[in-house]
């Protein structure tokens, strides 16, 4: 139980997938201008890395020892394709659910986060469960980290900023000193 | 008479990629990459190339079925393309430059996902010619390839004090550690985007002296 732990606590904090492996990050950058819209992608991002850790975890157990070289296109091919049933399965179950979610869950499935977290899990070895809070942990992180810029972001609307750092110069330097406040974190794990 | 038009053409869908729309510091496509393995000059200059080679032979494929591929499906058929193209990459590498491979990780693999490749296929190569998609697949990544460069080499002077493994300076240089850490990824293209919206900008203010 420790183990898994401290698993999703590495990959929410410690090895944040935007902060530190810079996965997902044309989102971080493109979508992070409000926080609702923000909150929601977090949450569709999680949704989505969790179909992921179970589909990679039975391709990579039971079809990849057959042929390793499909790791890629079955890794890609799989996510999409799932993505796309349970999109259509939650439209007609919950349309709620989708009216949250929506247009994110087919942005999403090509986002580097997810092919990502497919790659590290599958690297590292994770088992399914181990796997489920890995994705877990790695989607609460982007989250996260979304969910500060979104706020920061806000903010900086209300200031008054010289035109020429105004942009994506502005959200890269905001991003980077997220980043160094995020490497405190790694003082985590001696701390044990 | 057509001839020396679709040269022309043709070199001018090669030079925009070099710098007017230059994929990382116009477009801002592909950041993932960008950021995550330029800490090295070395390591960006493997990455440039290795998504020259998806891009280029990516874009010849595409562009050479373009007739053939199902509009519906042709995002699919796309990152099948890509896919196969990086799975080669990923070999090679791994097959000739094992110490590279090893510091480069996943993100060899996931040249996949980068944005800029499927973004070229869709936007150019799959409406045009080979010989124009082939300009175009190469401006592009030359752009790529020389903007990771940059950001390598700023990153491995100011972080390790060296380029390509060569020290520069003497040893009273305090290294910036920072640099080659995350952070200084974000940094870097921060102020690289800031120092290129600065020239615009005064540029745009001559044009309008003058005006």
């Amino acid at each position: 139980m420790d183990e898994l732990i401290w698993i999703f606590i590495s990959a929410l904090l410690i090895n944040n997938f935007t902060l530190t492996y810079f996965l997902g990050i044309c989102p971080f950058l493109g979508v992070s201008g409000r926080l609702d819209t923000a909150l929601r992608l977090g949450l569709a991002n999680i949704f989505v890395m969790l179909i992921t850790a179970v589909c990679s975890w039975a391709l990579n157990a039971y079809i990849l020892p057959y042929a390793p070289y499909l790791r890629l296109i079955s890794f890609i091919i799989v996510i999409a394709s799932t993505v796309q049933l349970v999109e259509m399965a939650i439209k007609k179950l919950s349309p709620e659910l989708f009216r949250a979610l929506g247009i994110f869950l087919p942005l999403i499935t090509t986002n580097c986060a997810i092919l990502g977290l497919a790659l590290f899990a599958t690297n590292k070895g994770y088992g399914l469960v181990e796997g489920l809070f890995y994705a877990l942990g790695a989607g609460g992180g982007v989250t996260l980290a979304l969910v500060l810029m979104a706020g920061i972001r806000e903010e900086t609307r209300l200031l008054d900023i010289p035109k020429v750092v105004e942009g994506t110069a502005l959200n890269l330097i905001i991003a980077g000193i997220l980043s160094m406040a995020f490497m405190g974190f790694a003082g985590l794990f001696s701390a044990s | 008479m057509n001839q020396p038009q679709t040269i022309n053409q043709s070199a001018e869908e090669f030079l925009k990629g070099l710098w007017k729309e230059n994929p990382v510091f116009v477009a801002v496509l592909g950041m993932c990459p960008t950021l995550a393995v330029t800490n090295t000059a070395i390591n960006s200059l493997a990455m440039g190339l290795a998504t020259t080679f998806v891009l280029v032979f990516s874009s010849l494929l595409v562009s050479s079925f373009r007739k053939l591929i199902p509009k519906q499906v042709r995002i699919t058929a796309f990152i099948i393309i890509i896919a196969t193209f990086v799975t080669v990459v990923d070999f090679v590498l791994a097959a000739t430059v094992p110490q590279i491979h090893k510091e480069l990780g996943a993100f060899i693999a996931l040249i996949v996902v980068n944005c800029l490749i499927l973004g070229r296929q869709e936007a150019f190569s799959s409406k045009h010619p080979v010989g124009l998609a082939l300009a175009d697949a190469l401006g592009m990544s030359i752009g790529f390839t020389f903007a990771l460069l940059c950001i390598g080499s700023i990153r491995e002077i100011l972080g390790s004090g060296a380029l390509f493994n060569i020290p520069l300076f003497g040893d009273g240089f305090e290294p910036w550690v920072i640099m080659i850490l995350p952070p200084g990824g974000f940094f870097t293209l921060g102020f690289l985007l800031l120092f290129f919206n600065w020239l615009q900008q005064r540029r745009a203010k001559g044009v309008g002296h003058r005006a």
